[in-house]
């Protein structure tokens, strides 16, 4: 089997997969979730429930508001102790819905069995609908409303479906273990994405540093549509116009997305829970979290619900190690530290990284040397020195003819710059900046 | 050898005249009438470029006092009331009176007050540190003391106090430009009336969080108990957003809401220390 590979940039860390071959492991509900009602991108969910309201698991708690948004549902049953702003991973409150978890009721609709569903009659309209119902989110990150992916826009048409199980981020195991685990599952939510998408073909993309997930999707597949193919381990291979690139050599338009060359992405923990939302009537209520670090005694991947806290998984996973001095929601590369481990799980955490002081720290920051190794490593082929630059004087609109809004945020510019200059940082803000000034004129 | 000389004086002399014709007439066609007035009006302006009028530059400034018919918007709170004056002389008009203003930073988190529970390690930049999370301290609206409003300053009248974390305005040299308010991600510098010796009351915190959550972060914050805007004469006091704001031209600095405040959140500034109660108290002795 040849392995492809995206052409531009790119680099490679660590791999670290601490956790990979470990089975997942499903966590008891916590005692209390807090449940907040933006957990994805768009406009936050409007709250249903009120304060001492009995909940059910599954049950809609949030309603989305407008199309690029999505539906919140109760991951626990109990009582509603409050509706109100709580603490968010970034340290700043937002709202959210916190249970007091008494029992563990589910509504009478959900099928719990583990039995294998295959073969849905259902049209695609309404495989679209449950998606839109069951409040699901891209879980590979950036927890885009996957019912607006499956909105083909007007006028374009899609022609492929790849799922996403690269999992380029070092340290994460969660979709490598999801693969082992269940693939069966998995290939029948493929298939409704296909049908729901209308699309004839569809390609799984792994890195050959997972062999035994290779082997067992292709396994599954067998004499379908869909096909498997291998990809060579480079990072950021699991940005998704990067595996357009890999797999199909279709280069995504600046400022365009896949749909424009005929392609949808989907992670595949965002297909296991399209099966679980259309076939077991299931909404997106837990998902698989990696929790993993060097010092950490047992680096798992847990099944947990959306609202449990940050500290129990760490609990979980032997405890919080001595000399632990920055816990990352996320991989090493894309992730954000978070300030404190009172933060609930929500849908887009992928991994939880614990990092002892050594590995903690930054670096001293030096002069730029001009060495331009941030540019041969731009998987977007945008000049990153330049880009820090221009943030740091404010001239956003410049940034905007740099194509700032290309930036895929993958961070090898700052993983690579060898003042350790913190590339990425700057050239969010001015992202941020340039976004919101491209905004106000569309407004105007 | 003398002809060649002559030659090239002769022709030289003969480009240089024709030149000077032409670009006599060029510039009679293409002239652009300014009017003088506007020079007159630069030279007395302090010249900073800080934009704190509004405008970019000194000379944009003088074009715009120049050509407006009101100036009831304009101001250069660098050089105040004497230089507006100055430029209304030139003009032959009147000019608006304002009272001088000052930097005051509403946040007083010293590590004491607010402790740091966090490092961060990122940026140094308050917008990229503010963009990303709540701060060291916790608090999602106190000072993140990156230093933004220092940067900016052009006055040097902003420095970080090392051992509180928190910018310190010198008055004699701040000049009310507002650049550090502008680059301040979270609004916590405002400009203030400058009082008779830079005495100040201000409430030096701008949290909007409820008292209790307010309080787990930093004990001298204000709890929106409202106890100053009940002792408040005045009515320079509003209540806001779960926080309490003293308008500085309404305040007449009676000092009677600081030691209303439970959280000590009200700050006297350049006060003289308080009288000892021992003089008043011999001084009643005597009378009786």
């Amino acid at each position: 089997m040849s392995l492809k590979t995206f052409t531009r940039g790119g680099v490679h860390p660590p791999e670290h997969k601490l956790s990979a071959g470990n089975k997942i492991r499903e966590l008891p509900p916590p005692e209390v979730a807090v449940i907040p009602v933006s957990q994805h991108l768009g406009a936050p969910a409007k709250v249903l429930v009120n304060r001492g309201d009995q909940v059910k698991v599954g049950q809609l708690i949030a309603q989305s508001e407008g199309f690029v948004s999505t539906n919140i549902h109760a991951s626990v049953s109990g009582k509603v102790l409050k509706v109100d702003q709580f603490m968010d991973s970034t340290g700043y409150r937002k709202m959210a819905v916190q249970i007091q978890v008494e029992g563990d009721q589910w509504l009478e609709t959900i099928d719990r069995s583990d039995d294998l569903v295959r073969n849905s009659v259902l049209p695609a309209e309404d495989i679209r609908k449950k998606i839109l119902e069951a409040g699901i989110v891209g879980l590979g990150g950036a927890t885009f409303p996957s019912h607006v992916k499956l909105m083909v826009p007007k006028g374009k048409n899609a022609e492929y479906l790849i799922i996403n199980g690269v999992e380029c981020e070092p340290y994460l195991t969660a979709d490598h273990a999801l693969m082992m685990e269940r693939s069966e599952a998995l290939y029948s939510g493929i298939q409704l994405l296909m049908k729901g998408l209308g699309v004839e073909k569809a390609i799984i993309g792994i890195e050959n540093n997972k062999p035994d997930a290779i082997e067992k999707m292709k396994q599954v597949v067998e004499g379908g549509p869909v096909t498997v193919q291998g990809l060579k381990v480079k990072y950021p291979q699991g940005g998704e116009k990067q595996l357009v690139q890999a797999l199909l050599k279709r280069e995504v338009p600046s400022g365009g997305l896949p749909i424009d060359v005929g392609v949808v992405v989907f992670n595949v923990g965002t297909a296991l829970a399209v099966y679980e939302a259309v076939m077991k009537n299931r909404p997106l209520i837990n998902r698989v979290v990696t929790v993993t670090g060097k010092s950490l005694e047992k680096p798992s991947n847990f099944l947990v619900r959306i609202g449990t806290p940050v500290s129990t998984l760490v609990e979980q996973a032997g405890g919080l190690p001595e000399h632990t001095a920055k816990v990352i929601n996320g991989g090493p590369m894309m992730g954000k530290a978070i300030s404190t481990l009172d933060v609930p799980i929500v849908k887009g955490s992928s991994g939880i990284l614990l990092m002892d002081e050594g590995e903690a720290r930054r670096k001293e920051v030096l002069p730029c040397i001009r060495c331009t190794k941030c540019v041969g490593v731009c998987p977007m082929g945008l000049e990153p020195y330049l880009l820090m630059t221009l943030s740091e004087r404010s001239l956003f609109e410049r940034m905007e003819s740099e194509k700032i809004l290309d930036c895929i945020e993958c961070g090898s510019c700052s993983y690579t710059c060898p003042s350790s200059r913190p590339l990425l940082d700057y050239i969010r803000l001015g992202k941020a900046e340039a976004g919101k000034i491209i905004r106000a004129r569309k407004a105007v | 050898m003398s002809q060649i000389i002559i030659y090239t004086i002769i022709t030289l002399v003969g480009i240089g005249a024709t030149a000077a014709i032409i670009l006599y007439f060029v510039a009679q066609k293409f002239k652009v009438y300014e009017d003088p007035r506007i020079d007159e009006v630069e030279e007395v302006l302090p010249a900073a470029n800080c934009g704190g009028c509004g405008f970019p530059g000194c000379r944009n400034f003088a074009e715009t006092l120049v050509k407006s018919e009101s100036w009831d918007d304009l101001f250069c709170p660098v050089g105040g009331n004497e230089t507006m004056s100055k430029a209304a002389a030139i003009l032959g008009r009147e000019a608006i009176e304002q009272a001088p203003r000052v930097a005051v930073i509403r946040c007083n988190g010293t590590p004491e007050f607010r402790p740091r529970v966090t490092e961060y390690d990122g940026a140094p930049t308050c917008t990229i540190a503010h963009s990303l999370y709540a701060g060291e301290g916790g608090c999602p609206f106190g000072c993140l003391g990156c230093g933004d409003c220092v940067s900016v300053c052009n006055f040097d009248a902003i420095h970080m106090d090392p051992k509180s974390g928190l910018p310190v305005v010198i008055d004699d040299a701040c000049t009310a430009c507002g650049a550090c308010v502008e680059a301040c991600p979270r609004d916590i510098i405002e400009l203030r009336k400058k009082n008779k010796k830079d005495r100040k009351i201000f409430v030096s915190c701008i949290n909007e969080e409820k008292g209790a959550v307010a309080k787990k972060n930093c004990s001298v914050a204000c709890i929106g108990c409202s106890k100053c805007f009940k002792v408040c004469k005045y009515d320079a006091i509003t209540m806001e957003n779960n926080k309490a704001f003293i308008d500085s031209d309404k305040c007449v600095l009676c000092r009677k809401c600081v030691p209303e405040c439970p959280t000590s959140a009200i700050l006297e500034l350049n006060f003289p220390p308080p009288r000892k109660k021992e003089v008043v108290e011999a001084s009643k002795i005597e009378n009786s």
